[in-house]
Formats: structure tokens, C-alpha cells, sequence
């Protein structure tokens, strides 16, 4: 009699192919319970079975580099003994069915993977992506999701400190939650999940088991059709108050020598947890599951090993040290069992009422997962719109007000308004500037956090646009007077057996490999989120970039309000007029077409390390960086900023079309207001940077090349009013 | 018409908020609870009269508002 069909091997994702793998591994047909943990652990979502080819060719590697990809979190060196953790993750399934929960869990998820490593977290940042505003679902997808990562991040008390929104048809099915957390540890107290020691204790600390989310890491790598209700149930629920105690738990235990090894239980749970921690001390482990703290009755080994309730850790003991880890536990009023010993068996022995249940070996499961070299085909060029194709603006305020005002470019003061971003008193700069940031605590450090993608220039040229969304974030980093150090990536793309998709992944790879190497800004974590698809349609390729940078004298910072009127406005970068695939022309024209913009890596660390001189030796009264809407839209935000008014003025020399010139996405550029323009142009000109200056501050008004006027309380007007009307629909 | 509407967690859907309930009662020196689960309770008056038709009406608004049917289970009593 056997209790596996092929019905449920396939219920459980796993197909043919892999099926014959599980049956070699295990040398006889597996039990249910042991199918399920396979099916979690080969799941695209646990396995990076479809990227870990190409993942491997990212730069991790640097002096500044701690600890790369491979623990729960990026670890890098801040100086002074410190080191930042940190890492971004999706939670866009479990969004889209349940968006306050999903977002919610997301970000406890995203916290959890900071601080088992020993770090404190203190930022958050969120980049959400979804469908088109007027879409049904869209509104009440925003309200909730909004509302989970406030009412998660809020309660845990972790400020929110930057973040994105972005819409586009894309998503209208798909919208995309990604979650970074930036914390903070000592650079010789950090925690891994290895484990070690024959008869150790494996314990449990958090929250009780319950029937949460079973199979919430498959459905993760499903794609969805619009039956996809029916997997409904699976939704877990966030409890940010427990979380809390567990943060200060485990922090609390930390101080003490009792911990070998420790894990969150993140997707796939105690299953996730217990293979990673056994299979990298290439340990084996055998659980008693009767010694879970169960929520629910009845529950069987197979939701025990699969539940993905929240807010619990899997910690692994030295001998003796039971006692004192359940008091800290006890007195946080979380839960603490012994569930379990290391052996060296190297296989998980799992025993229910007496019995031994499940008894898998550990390494093939964890480490020899299918790994796919799916095909590929490059994306094909797209013919680009030059500056010559489009019209002149007849009225380039009148533009400016449009584009200012639209989904994509408004204010989104809304959304960060109901994030703490204070919490922790550490904020020095708030979200709505280029980067969000928090001192290192006690010290006159400070560290800068971002996030970025432009999923459209991605989409026309995987390569430029994987390569642009790392610069943006070095960029952004920059301009608040930070050195970039490195980044963490979530990778979001439609079905991967697609070769045209595969093929937008591997361009962005591409692209990303060349930006890190090129800025010698390496990635230290990061997440897949693949089959990001409903009904055969997949969304823009989005690989979001989260970016660290370090400032080391937290008083020689830059903003994007300007100092005083009367200061110049010097633009750093060349300016060619580039309006393929530019919000300008979206926006404006309606043709979202044309390539990306090319990033000239040399120029792009050039310009950056010259503006990043020029903050640091307190010359800067202002900085911005140059991205979506241009020169146009950058001096926008600054006037919007500083409440101030200001003049563009266009050289004389310049010969690229006005409309081209303020609305043009070249990469590379940074815009800077300052007294002595004298002297910045000199230095520029030494350093073989291209600067020029293009206006100055004062007034109440923007006034663009030709005379064209907009006051700045009707520009803020207009750039704010759009995404809270929006939302009172 | 009166329709009162009890809304629920679904069973298996974790309630911190009846955990802070059940703890807190027990550190008042309430022993003996052994789960404490909690929902909302709402009260509508409406126009309808005919007890079908404010039936249907009232699971349209559960269905729409009132719960969310993601995590929560609802019920509803009618009195004239």
C-alpha cells in the first residue's frame, strides 16, 4: 500500500524529474511527513534552484565584508567594532492574498533573520510595488499593506526610514513587498546557524506552533490563477508585541556564552531551521515533536514541521545551559522547550508519541537540491527614442506640474506619515530625501539606507537596468554624504521556465555584477521571488536593490532643502538628453518606449566620489541625485524641500532641446546648491568631473529656461495631494 | 430590523489579542482559563422587514466590510 500518488507528489511541486532524485536520496519511497519537508526544501523559494547558477556570479567580496551571502544576513564592518546586518526580503504572495498580514509577517520575518544573528535592529525600509491605480484591487492593496508594515514596524518599535512605492499594470496581480532590515552588532559577537556538538540541546523559543501558514513556502514559488482563493487559509498572522519580547530574548541570551548556533523559523519553519543549522555543522538532529509547544490539538508532524507561525527561534545550546536560557526565556514570557539533541547520525530523525516518524538524511536534502540551468534568451533591443523624437513642452511647468502630480512621481508623504520613523531617536534624516538616515548609537556615526529598481528600464535592457538600479541606490547613498558599502537584492521575476524571463534575470545579473564590481559595492544578502505571474503574465523584472552606506562624521551630511537663496545650482554629470523609457515621455507622451540609459560605471563612481569630497568637507549646502523626471524633477523636490523657489537656467552652450535637457534620465548626476560656486567648479574641473551651473535659489517660484513659472506652494500642491486623494477615493 | 454580527478569528488563526487577554486575566489571579479568543460584536439597524432580504443584504456587507473573510468567520441574527 503506498500512501504517495503521483497526485500528490505533484500536489506537493515536486515533479517527475525531482521525484526520481527524492526516491534515490532516500533509498525508499518517503512517508508523507518526509515528502512535505522535501517539497519545502526543493522549493524554489528555500532552494534557488533557478538563480543560485547565476547568483554565484555576483561580487560578495571586499575588505569591508564580514560575512557575505549564505547566513541569514550580509555582515559588514562599520568600524569602531561595529558591524551593520542586514538583508531584504519578498513577502508578495502572502501580500497580495492578505495585505495587512502579509506585509505585517514580512516585516517580523525580515527582523527575525536580522537579529538571530545578534544585531539590533534599527531601520526598516520597504520598497511595495503595485498594480495600476485605478485597478479594483488596488486601493484596498495599498491600505493594507501600508497598514501591516506601520502597524508591524510600529509596534516592534524599529523605525521605517525609506523606502518606495511604484504602480504599474504589472503588478495588478502581482504586487511585490519587499522588506529590508538594517541592525546593528558587534563585529566579533556575531551568531551564525551552525551547528556543532554531538548532544547538544536543540531548543525552541517564541510563539506556539500552530496550524499557520502550511505550505505558505510553495505557495511563495506558485503561480497564481484566479483560483488562488483557495489557498486562502495559509495566511499567518503577525504578533509584533511578541516579537519584541523576542528581540530582547534572544538579544538578552546573546550576552551570555549559551548559544552554539541560532535560526529564525522563517518560510518552512522548524524544517527550514533545523536542516540549515544541521547540514552547515554537517550534524545530524533528532526532534521529539511531542515536545513542541503546540497551539492547536491534534496536530500532526507533518503541520509541526510545516507550520510557518511566526515569531519563533531555533536555538542550539551548550551543554548545561538549558536552566539559564529558559529563565531569560520565562521572563520574557515567550515559550522554551527542549525539542530535541545533535547527533552525528547526519540525518533528522524526527519521533512523534514513540515512534520515529521521519528520518531523512541531512546534506542531500539541504545542499544537493535540483539545481536548473534553465534556457535563456537574451532580450532583444529595443530602438530608442532620441531627444530629437520628441516635441518641445509648449509649457515645461506645465509639464513639470503634470508629472509631479502622477501616480509615480507624487509625494509619498501619505504612506511614510503612518510609519514611525522616529522610534529609537537615532533618525537623522527622514524618508522623502534621497536615503533615510540612522546614527550608530552612542557614537557620531551614522549609517545611510536605501532602496531602489526601475523595473521599466530593466524591462527594455535587462543589463543597463540591473546595473542602473545599483548605481541609484550608490547614488542616493551618496548624496547624503554616505560611502556605499553594499547592498542586499531581491529579485522579483515572472515564471523562470520562460526562457525570455530567464533571460531578464540573467541581463539584471548581468548588469548588477558589473555596477558592484565597478563600485566596488559588493552583495552581502539577498532573496529570489520567481514566478511572479498571473495567468501567464509576469510583472517588470524588479530586481530591487537595497544599499548601506557609512557616514563617518554625522555633522557633515547634505539634504535636499537649500541652505539660503542666493546659492548656486551647479549640475555634476553629463547631460546628453536621454528620453528612452523616460517618465517624461510616459507621462507626457504616452510612449513608454525607447532603451534605458546607459550607466557609465567610471563616470558614475567619479561623480560620486567627488560630490561625496565635496559633502565632507562642508562645502555642500544641498544635494539631490538625478533619477526619474530629470534636472526638472530633482530641482521640484528640492524647491518642494526647502519651501523655497529657484531658476534653472540652461548654459548657452548646451545644444541638447530644452525638453530633452530638464527631463532627460541621464544616470550619473547629482544636482548641488552652494555659496562658492567658484571654487566647486575648479575642484570639478581638477577632479575631471563635469559640473556646470544651472541656476540659483531664492524666490517663491520655479522658473524653468524660457521664463516659465510655477509658484512653490502650487507645486507642493499638486506633488502632494495626489496619493492621499487617491486613497479617500 | 435589528442584525447583530458576530465576527470571529476562524479556528487556527492566531489571536494575539485574546493571548494578552487570557494572559492578563491569569496574572489578576483568574485561574483556570484555559483559551481566551476574542471577536467584534455589531449592532445595525435597518429599514428592511422582510427576513430574507436583510439576510442577504447583511452577508453582502460582512462580506464587503464587516469581516475580513481572509482570517475571520462571521454570523448573523435577525429580530424584528
Amino acid at each position: 500500500m503506498s500512501e504517495i500518488t503521483p497526485e500528490i507528489v505533484a500536489e506537493h511541486g515536486i515533479n517527475e524529474e525531482e521525484y526520481a532524485l527524492v526516491l534515490e536520496i532516500m533509498g525508499r519511497e518517503p512517508n508523507l511527513l518526509e515528502l512535505g519537508i522535501f517539497s519545502v526544501m526543493w522549493s524554489e523559494h528555500c532552494s534557488y534552484k533557478s538563480s543560485k547558477k547565476w547568483l554565484k556570479t555576483l561580487p560578495t567580496e571586499g575588505p569591508q565584508v564580514i560575512m557575505g551571502p549564505g547566513e541569514n544576513a550580509g555582515v559588514i564592518d562599520i568600524g569602531d567594532g561595529n558591524a551593520a546586518i542586514f538583508k531584504m526580503e519578498s513577502h508578495n504572495h502572502p501580500s497580495f492574498i492578505e495585505p495587512y498580514q502579509g506585509a505585517a509577517t514580512g516585516v517580523g520575518g525580515i527582523l527575525r533573520d536580522v537579529f538571530t544573528m545578534g544585531a539590533r535592529p534599527i531601520a526598516n525600509v520597504n520598497a511595495l510595488r503595485f498594480g495600476e491605480p485605478d485597478h479594483p484591487k488596488t486601493r484596498h492593496l495599498v491600505s493594507g499593506v501600508v497598514a501591516g508594515v506601520g502597524g508591524y514596524g510600529n509596534c516592534v518599535g524599529v523605525p521605517t526610514v525609506a523606502g518606495e512605492v511604484e504602480f504599474d499594470p504589472s503588478y495588478n496581480g502581482n504586487i511585490l513587498v519587499n522588506a529590508m532590515t538594517v541592525g546593528l552588532a558587534k563585529a566579533d559577537r556575531i551568531f551564525t546557524a551552525q551547528a556543532s556538538g554531538v548532544g547538544n540541546p536543540v531548543v525552541y523559543v517564541g510563539s506556539k506552533t500552530g496550524r499557520d501558514g502550511i505550505h505558505g513556502a510553495t505557495m511563495a514559488s506558485a503561480e497564481f490563477d484566479d483560483a488562488s482563493d483557495e489557498k486562502r487559509p495559509t495566511v499567518q498572522v503577525g504578533d509584533p508585541f511578541t516579537e519584541k519580547l523576542l528581540i530582547e530574548a534572544c538579544l538578552e541570551l546573546m550576552q551570555t556564552d549559551a548559544i552554539v548556533a541560532i535560526q529564525d523559523m522563517g518560510a518552512a519553519g522548524l524544517t527550514s531551521s533545523s536542516f540549515e543549522m544541521a547540514s552547515s555543522g554537517d550534524m545530524g538532529v533528532e526532534l521529539d515533536l511531542d515536545q513542541v509547544p503546540q497551539r492547536e490539538e491534534g496536530m500532526t508532524p507533518y503541520e509541526m514541521m510545516l507550520s510557518e507561525s511566526q515569531e519563533r527561534m531555533l536555538i542550539i545550546l551548550k551543554p548545561g545551559k538549558e536552566d539559564l536560557a529558559r529563565s531569560i526565556m520565562e521572563k520574557w514570557d515567550l515559550d522554551f522547550a527542549v525539542i530535541g539533541k545533535l547527533t552525528d547520525s547526519k540525518r533528522m530523525v524526527l519521533k512523534f508519541h514513540g515512534d520515529v516518524v521521519g528520518d531523512l538524511p541531512i546534506k542531500p536534502l539541504a545542499h544537493h537540491s535540483p539545481e536548473y540551468d534553465r534556457p535563456w534568451v537574451p532580450t532583444p533591443d529595443s530602438k530608442d527614442v532620441l531627444a530629437s523624437d520628441i516635441s518641445e513642452a509648449a509649457d515645461t511647468t506645465d509639464a513639470l506640474k503634470t508629472l509631479m502630480s502622477s501616480p509615480n512621481m507624487s509625494s509619498r508623504r501619505w504612506v511614510w506619515e503612518q510609519y514611525d520613523h522616529m522610534v529609537m531617536g537615532d533618525t537623522i534624516q527622514r524618508p522623502g530625501g534621497d536615503a533615510g538616515v540612522v546614527r550608530v548609537h552612542g557614537t557620531n556615526r551614522a549609517l545611510a539606507v536605501t532602496s531602489d529598481c526601475t523595473p521599466r528600464y530593466c524591462k527594455a535592457n535587462p543589463v543597463r537596468g540591473g546595473a542602473q538600479a545599483v548605481a541609484e541606490t550608490y547614488r542616493n547613498i551618496t548624496a547624503v554624504g554616505a560611502t556605499p558599502l553594499a547592498i542586499t537584492d531581491n529579485m522579483n521575476f515572472g515564471n523562470p521556465e520562460r526562457p525570455e524571463i530567464m533571460g531578464q534575470f540573467v541581463g539584471c545579473i548581468e548588469g548588477m555584477r558589473d555596477a558592484c564590481l565597478a563600485l566596488d559595492y559588493p552583495v552581502v544578502s539577498g532573496n529570489v521571488s520567481l514566478y511572479n505571474e498571473t495567468n501567464g503574465k509576469g510583472i517588470l523584472p524588479t530586481p530591487v536593490i537595497g544599499g548601506v552606506g557609512l557616514i563617518k562624521d554625522s555633522d557633515k551630511t547634505a539634504t535636499v532643502a537649500f541652505g539660503s537663496e542666493n546659492e548656486s545650482l551647479v549640475l555634476i554629470g553629463d547631460s546628453i538628453g536621454h528620453v528612452g523609457m523616460s517618465i517624461y515621455l510616459d507621462v507626457i507622451e504616452g510612449r513608454r518606449e525607447g532603451n534605458a540609459p546607459i550607466v557609465d560605471l567610471a563616470a558614475e563612481r567619479k561623480n560620486g566620489e567627488f560630490v561625496r569630497s565635496q559633502i565632507e568637507a562642508g562645502f555642500v549646502e544641498s544635494c539631490h541625485d538625478l533619477s526619474d523626471g530629470g534636472l526638472a524633477a530633482a530641482v521640484a523636490d528640492m524647491v518642494i524641500a526647502s519651501n523655497m523657489g529657484a531658476e534653472v537656467i540652461k548654459p548657452a552652450d548646451v545644444e541638447t532641446p530644452t525638453t530633452a535637457w530638464l527631463f532627460g534620465e541621464d544616470q550619473g548626476r547629482y544636482l548641488i546648491s552652494i555659496g562658492d560656486a567658484e571654487s566647486l567648479l575648479e575642484a570639478a574641473e581638477e577632479a575631471g568631473v563635469s559640473a556646470v551651473v544651472v541656476g540659483r535659489t531664492g524666490g517663491n517660484d520655479l522658473t524653468l529656461p524660457g521664463g516659465s513659472t510655477i509658484s512653490v506652494a502650487e507645486l507642493r500642491e499638486c506633488n502632494e495631494a495626489w496619493m492621499p486623494n487617491y486613497m479617500a477615493g | 430590523m435589528k442584525a447583530r454580527i458576530h465576527v470571529t478569528l476562524k479556528n487556527g488563526v492566531l489571536d494575539p489579542q485574546g493571548k494578552a487577554i487570557e494572559h492578563t486575566l491569569g496574572s489578576l489571579g483568574f485561574d483556570g482559563v484555559n483559551e481566551a479568543r476574542q471577536g467584534k460584536f455589531i449592532e445595525l439597524d435597518i429599514q428592511e422587514t422582510d427576513e430574507a432580504k436583510a439576510r442577504e443584504t447583511v452577508t453582502a456587507m460582512c462580506e464587503k466590510l464587516l469581516a475580513n473573510t481572509v482570517i475571520e468567520n462571521y454570523s448573523i441574527d435577525l429580530e424584528q
